[in-house]
């Protein structure tokens, strides 16, 4: 009798990647070339660009993208630096804190936010949909950066100040550079739900506020599943350019963050 | 005459209620290269990272070229140190990682340009500038960790433990490269290393180390001939440690036989400690030199040498080392130089405490309770007792004894173990026994009640 090959335990990975990852995606990329009767075109992607509403809200998701990532760079470097420092931080109770929000799921932390700006009678609208980003997606910038300061090798710092480095140069010259592995993962980590965001966008401004997610749920609960599949692609390839980059970025040292 | 670059007075330390290091008193001459030696949490990496500034001394004081050097940071002190692991930056190619120091000191680009090549060359490195170090080997990291150091041209060059990652082939090249890099350098090397081979090979100056306090200063031959301490003997190169009594000036009795020796000064029927290292006992046919007979246990050859293990014919066990073997059972007659004896002061022969007496016919010892004749004192009396070696009782079992404690040192002396054990709580108990134990071993500790002797109030 022969032996079941190791190489045949994939199998049911293989098939359901295939049925539930590739298959749809191999779908996107044929409906977006094709038109409603099934014939090869380029007239989706000519529609979005010569739509100016869509155009638009396209430009401004990757606007509130970028911004919500900064955002969330500024405040979650700091965060993280001293979480990590043993001076300001000895407890990792602090650091579940932190993370703890990650473990709650994004829509009732959304919904949350929106009672509190209700409470406050603060109005929804572009700064509702940042704040709630940027407190949505904060933990994920915090924790690569956190995990990679953390694991740094201490004795890094202490060869820069035994060859001469203050505080500041020691930071700038080493603790930040070593750790820019980590910041381009909590970049893409932040970045990548944020530009793709719809719901979160919908309920934090009452719908004022209109996103690249939402123009593709539009069309495709309208039933223009072809021009639904083309703006998919679309944010695909910008989604793909930006793992691309920090990959490129982030892996000359391999303790990578999250990613 | 030589000129003090470094002066350490007085320097204590410890973490959390532990002491590292006790009253450390040591200098440090101009273009020395001096190597502290000690076993692993002796103290010696403590004191390196003081002198680099990493750490603060809790008392006394460092002293460079007579300026107290106080709290002034690491980066303000003009002393540069090898990391143990390196610690090159992976972010920078070799180049960057060399000129790191000398850029943050504003050094012209053409001057770092210069410098940072001629330190490549000093290490044997040329061409390597644009290679990124995580694709070096380990011994080419360690040239240019050591490379980063030296361009800056300190004053003092710490070195810690820089060869322990390299295998051993590596290791011997290095040391002989180290050497010839601090002659042509001319700058003072404080080397941290707990192989004591490689500090001989290296040192002009070895300071031993053990337990935060320094036992023995001087040169690697001074060390090795006269070790001062039983501490000192067995740490560095193999050697018998054995019983004696001096029993005149240039007389001494150990192993059941009086041999003449150099020492002098030790006073008449003085129990000390002698040293005989394996390879100065000598084998001999002729009756006349024969000091004493033995019998061949075991000969193993060790490439250069064959090692033997003896019994003698008091029952002595000795370590001899030969260039030529003895079949084992044989028996063979031995003779020692005088010149090959060393005798050393024991550091006690006794363990002499301090109790409180508890009640009528007990006292509070080191945390625990003994019987022991308490007449002549009254409950609350500090006393001080002596507990003979061997009169202390060790039990593998930890609750079958007043006290438990861990061995801590194990020194073999021909026929018995000295032991070193620490009581948990503090204290020591120092024990003559032929049972054999293992560094680390957990026991329970007994002493017969009429082993313990009060000799005199506090």
């Amino acid at each position: 009798m022969k032996m079941t090959k190791r190489s045949q335990w994939a199998l049911p990975y293989v098939i359901f990647l295939g049925l539930f990852v590739v298959l749809p995606l191999f779908l996107v990329l044929v409906y977006a070339f094709q038109d409603r009767s099934g014939a090869f075109t380029l007239g989706n992607f000519l529609k979005f660009f010569s739509t100016s509403e869509d155009l638009h809200t396209f430009v401004y998701s990757i606007e509130i993208a970028v911004i919500t990532t900064l955002l969330c760079l500024l405040l979650g470097y700091p965060a993280a630096w001293i979480l990590s420092n043993p001076t300001y931080n000895r407890s990792s109770i602090t650091v579940i804190l932190f993370i703890l929000p990650m473990w709650i799921n994004m829509l009732i932390r959304t919904l949350a936010t929106v009672a509190l700006f209700d409470f406050f009678s603060a109005p929804l609208g572009e700064g509702a949909l940042i704040f709630g980003m940027v407190y949505n997606f904060l933990p994920f910038m915090i924790y690569p950066i956190y995990n990679i300061l953390q694991k740094m090798d201490h004795s890094y710092i202490e060869a820069a100040q035994d060859l001469g480095a203050n505080p500041r140069t020691v930071f700038q010259k080493v603790i930040l550079p070593l750790s820019m592995p980590g910041v381009w993962s909590g970049i893409l980590m932040v970045f990548m739900p944020t530009i793709s965001t719809f719901a979160v966008a919908e309920l934090l401004t009452m719908n004022k506020v209109k996103l690249f997610g939402t123009t593709i749920q539009e069309n495709i609960n309208n039933g223009m599943w072809n021009y639904g599949a083309a703006l998919s692609l679309i944010m695909l390839v910008i989604i793909g350019l930006t793992t691309l980059i920090s990959n490129e970025k982030g892996n000359n040292a391999e303790q990578g963050g999250l990613l | 005459m030589a000129k003090k670059i470094i002066d350490i007075r007085g320097v204590s330390k410890s973490f959390g209620g532990k002491t590292v290091l006790k009253d450390i008193n040591l200098f440090i001459n101009q273009g020395e290269f001096l190597t502290l030696l000690g076993p692993s949490g002796c103290g010696k990496t403590t004191l390196l990272r003081m002198i680099a500034g990493f750490l603060q001394p809790d008392e006394g004081s460092i002293l460079l070229d007579g300026k107290e050097l106080g709290d002034t940071p690491p980066h303000l002190r003009p002393l540069n140190t090898v990391f143990q692991r390196y610690a090159l930056f992976p972010h920078l190619d070799v180049y960057d990682n060399i000129a790191f120091g000398l850029k943050l000191k504003g050094v012209p680009e053409d001057e770092i340009e210069k410098r940072v090549r001629k330190v490549l060359k000093l290490v044997v490195m040329s061409d390597y500038e644009d290679r990124d170090v995580e694709t070096l080997s380990g011994g080419q990291q360690q040239r240019i960790a050591i490379a980063r150091a030296i361009v800056n041209q300190p004053k003092v060059l710490l070195l810690d433990e820089p060869l322990a990652a390299l295998d051993l082939k590596m290791r011997k090249d290095m040391q002989i490269e180290l050497k010839e890099m601090h002659r042509k350098l001319g700058i003072t090397f404080i080397y941290v290393t707990h192989d004591q081979e490689e500090a001989l090979t290296l040192s002009d100056t070895i300071v031993v180390m053990n337990e935060g306090r320094i036992q023995q200063i001087g040169t690697p031959i001074d060390i090795y001939n006269e070790p001062v301490n039983a501490f000192v003997a067995d740490f560095i190169g193999e050697s018998n440690i054995l019983n004696g009594t001096m029993i005149r000036d240039r007389r001494v009795s150990f192993i059941g036989h009086d041999f003449d020796c150099v020492d002098e000064g030790f006073g008449e029927n003085t129990p000390v400690d002698v040293v005989v290292r394996p390879e100065d006992i000598y084998f001999t046919t002729e009756a006349a030199k024969t000091q004493f007979t033995a019998t061949v246990k075991s000969c193993i050859f060790k490439g250069v040498h064959y090692e033997m293990f003896v019994d003698t014919d008091t029952g002595n066990e000795l370590m001899i080392q030969d260039y030529d073997p003895y079949p084992v059972g044989s028996t063979v007659q031995l003779y020692i130089d005088p010149d090959d004896i060393q005798v050393m002061k024991k550091e006690r022969t006794t363990n002499a405490l301090e109790a409180t007496v508890s009640g009528e016919g007990s006292i509070e010892l080191l945390g625990g309770t003994f019987e022991c004749n308490t007449a002549g004192y009254t409950a609350g009396d500090k006393v001080r007792v002596e507990i003979p070696f061997d009169a202390v009782d060790l039990q593998d079992d930890c609750d079958a004894g007043e006290l438990t404690g861990e061995i801590h040192f194990i020194l073999y002396k021909g026929d018995h173990y000295h032991l070193t054990v620490k009581i948990d709580g503090g204290g020591a108990l120092y024990v003559d026994t032929n049972d054999i134990w293992d560094k680390g071993d957990l026991v329970g500790v007994k002493i017969p009640k009429k082993k313990i002797r009060i000799v005199g109030a506090l």
